[in-house]
């Protein structure tokens, strides 16, 4: 177990102008388990290959358990990193891709016994240590290289999108697995994914990453709730959130086809905010409009998707396509006129040469703003 | 149906080119086995009284069968042991820490094979003269050597490619040094293809009689010397020549044979999807 700190780490390839990754600032607590996400090419994969010193930093310090480890090679950081391609060593048996780091460190051939059997009982694989990884499922092939991992004790996991080989079903239950299995064994883990599900379940801190730069740092729950800026808040929630272009007047914020009210925290935010602004609604907060709603958006239905818990409706407002995932079955026909509504303290806001969100303030800060403005 | 004749057809065809392939060293395997006469005679037959005769000539004593045996073995098993040793340290490099200028010198190694040898013979003679390593075992294995590199490393290279970086980087994470991933991780999973480019090696460097040729003369001469040999003022041997020719390319014929399948097989990976 041990604190990875990572200072104003950047990767530069070769003379490329820009860098893989750029600024790079992050400090684990100690037994953390930390999510890098983000689309392809973000910089997560190379984040966590600089971690694990298969790819050198040409920037900032990277730090495990206080040491500055930029200049150490992989195999004195006492690291242990599964691969997304599994990579076991196909020649040897699964007991022997287990004990081979081990073997390596010449430990006494007892206490490598021992190891591999504990790490095996603890994935469930005793029966498969004499077989080659040919021999395997897709998820044997996965648990043998945790396996392989975690007998070796590291002070840090990596974990490089190690479930986007298995099968939908094989994933959930992989994913609460290694969750149980990080929770047990407390070793600090940084874990790449490209699914945000993967990340919003496993993670207890996220790093959302674009172009190599982070993009925010925080839990799942305020990733959702308070997103950064729009591309964390399109990233982060499935179906993506919503964005309407708006003008801004009144409390409220209007476009073709729809106005919104915005409750106290959020108009006293926006109100230095004049002109134009993107207003984001998550699809799972809107519903369909009874009588004369306060909040309104008017289109008309392009798709409807029946899913049985929920109804997913694609709507046109304006030159904007919204998603609306409703609870229940509905009985929506395309084509027809719909109007959805939504509460106020579900809008987001956010500037549109910055994309940077306009932050709500807190009920009791935007009353206090009110009154002194009176 | 029309499939099925098309197929039918094909196998006749593959057939026709095969016997075609194959004649010469029929032939060769008949008029080994002739007098000297039904083989010189103007109207070849198929059907004669086999005889051992020109073989025993062939491995009489004054004729040094073994010793040009001896050499052609030594220096093909020799060169390939040093050319593998050589390559595989090269390809791994440029197999597992490629740089920009890893497939120009990969392409360059290659297009030392355009140059004819006659036209490096010259120089190359001049310097083993001056050396001392003209008709020497030595001299040999050093040219078959380098005459194979550029085909060894190339071969390596694409096995060596063929292993996912995935693993090699696993063994580094491990705690592997580069000479242990080479040896318990890299060269096992290579075998396969280590073991067909040294029978290539071994084969080529065997067949091998234009250096064998001009830079040797007795002490070192390998098998094709010995088959040259049987061209003599009087005239030529055909039969013996034909039974000298059995003999020189009998070892690899059995070689291959018995490692027909090490040099198809390729290990089937499991490990990575």
């Amino acid at each position: 177990m041990a604190i990875v700190e990572l200072k104003n780490v950047a990767k530069q390839y070769g003379s490329s102008n820009s860098n893989a990754v750029d600024n790079f600032n992050l400090t684990t607590r100690d037994g953390e388990f930390v999510v890098l996400v983000g689309p392809s090419g973000c910089g997560k994969s190379t984040t966590m290959r600089m971690i694990a010193g298969l790819e050198r930093n040409t920037g900032g310090e990277i730090l495990i358990g206080g040491e500055d480890v930029s200049q150490v090679p992989p195999k004195e950081r006492d690291i242990a990193m599964v691969f997304q391609s599994y990579a076991l060593y196909p020649h040897m048996t699964v007991a022997e891709n287990m004990a081979f780091s081990l073997k390596l460190k010449k430990r006494p051939a007892e206490e490598i016994k021992a190891k591999v059997d504990e790490a095996a009982k603890t994935l469930g694989i005793e029966p498969l240590l004499a077989r080659k990884p040919r021999e395997l499922s897709g998820g044997q092939r996965q648990r043998v290289a945790l396996g392989r991992a975690i007998v070796r004790s590291p002070q840090v996991f990596l974990m490089d999108e190690p479930l986007s080989n298995l099968d939908a079903k094989l994933r959930v239950d992989m994913r609460a697995e290694i969750v149980k299995l990080h929770k047990r064994l407390k070793v600090t883990t940084f874990y790449v994914t490209h699914d945000q599900v993967e990340a919003m379940t496993m993670g207890e801190r996220i790093v959302v990453m674009k172009d190599g730069e982070i993009q925010q740092i925080d839990t799942p729950i305020n990733l959702y709730e308070h997103p950064a800026n729009r591309f964390v808040a399109g990233f982060i929630g499935n179906p993506s959130m919503n964005f309407l272009r708006a003008t801004h007047s009144d409390g409220a914020v209007s476009g073709e086809g729809f106005r919104l009210t915005l409750d106290a925290g959020l108009r006293e935010a926006s109100e230095s905010h004049g002109g134009d602004i993107w207003v984001g609604v998550r699809p799972e907060h809107l519903s369909v409009a009874q009588g004369e709603a306060e909040n309104r958006i008017d289109g008309r239905v392009e798709v409807v998707e029946t899913l049985g818990a929920v109804t997913v409706v694609q709507v046109n407002v304006g030159d904007a396509t919204l998603t609306a995932q409703l609870s229940g079955h509905r009985q929506i026909e395309i084509g027809e006129p719909l109007s959805l509504t939504c509460e106020s303290d579900k809008l987001h806001l956010f500037d549109v040469e910055t994309d940077q969100v306009i932050a709500r303030r807190a009920a009791g800060e935007a009353a206090a703003l009110a009154d002194s403005h009176a | 149906m029309r499939t099925q004749s098309g197929n039918a057809l094909l196998g006749i065809l593959a057939w026709l080119v095969a016997l075609a392939i194959f004649f010469p060293i029929l032939w060769l395997l008949l008029t080994a086995f002739k007098t000297e006469q039904e083989a010189f005679s103007v109207d070849p037959t198929f059907w004669f009284m086999p005889t051992l005769e020109s073989f025993k000539t062939a491995l009489a004593q004054g004729s040094g069968y073994w010793h040009y045996a001896w050499n052609s073995a030594l220096t093909a098993v020799a060169s390939t042991i040093i050319g593998l040793a050589l390559a595989v340290p090269a390809a791994y490099a440029m197999a597992f820490y490629p740089n920009k200028r890893t497939d120009f010198l990969l392409v360059w190694m290659v297009s030392t094979k355009f140059i004819p040898a006659v036209g490096v013979l010259i120089p190359i003679f001049l310097v083993y003269k001056t050396v001392g390593l003209l008709d020497h075992a030595l001299g040999l294995t050093l040219l078959f050597t380098a005459m194979n590199l550029p085909i060894i490393v190339w071969m390596v290279y694409s096995y060596f490619r063929d292993i996912p970086k995935d693993i090699v980087e696993a063994a580094d994470i491990d705690g592997a040094s580069v000479l242990q991933t080479l040896f318990k991780v890299v060269l096992p999973l290579a075998l396969p293809g280590l073991a067909s480019t040294g029978l290539l090696a071994l084969i080529l460097a065997w067949n091998e009689s234009f250096w064998s040729i001009t830079m040797t003369d007795h002490r070192a001469a390998t098998l094709a010397v010995y088959i040259a040999s049987f061209k003599s003022a009087e005239g030529l041997f055909w039969a013996k020549m034909s039974a000298a020719s059995v003999l020189a390319i009998a070892p690899i014929i059995v070689l291959g044979w018995f490692t027909q399948r090490q040099m198809v097989r390729g290990l089937t990976f499991g490990a990575v999807k």
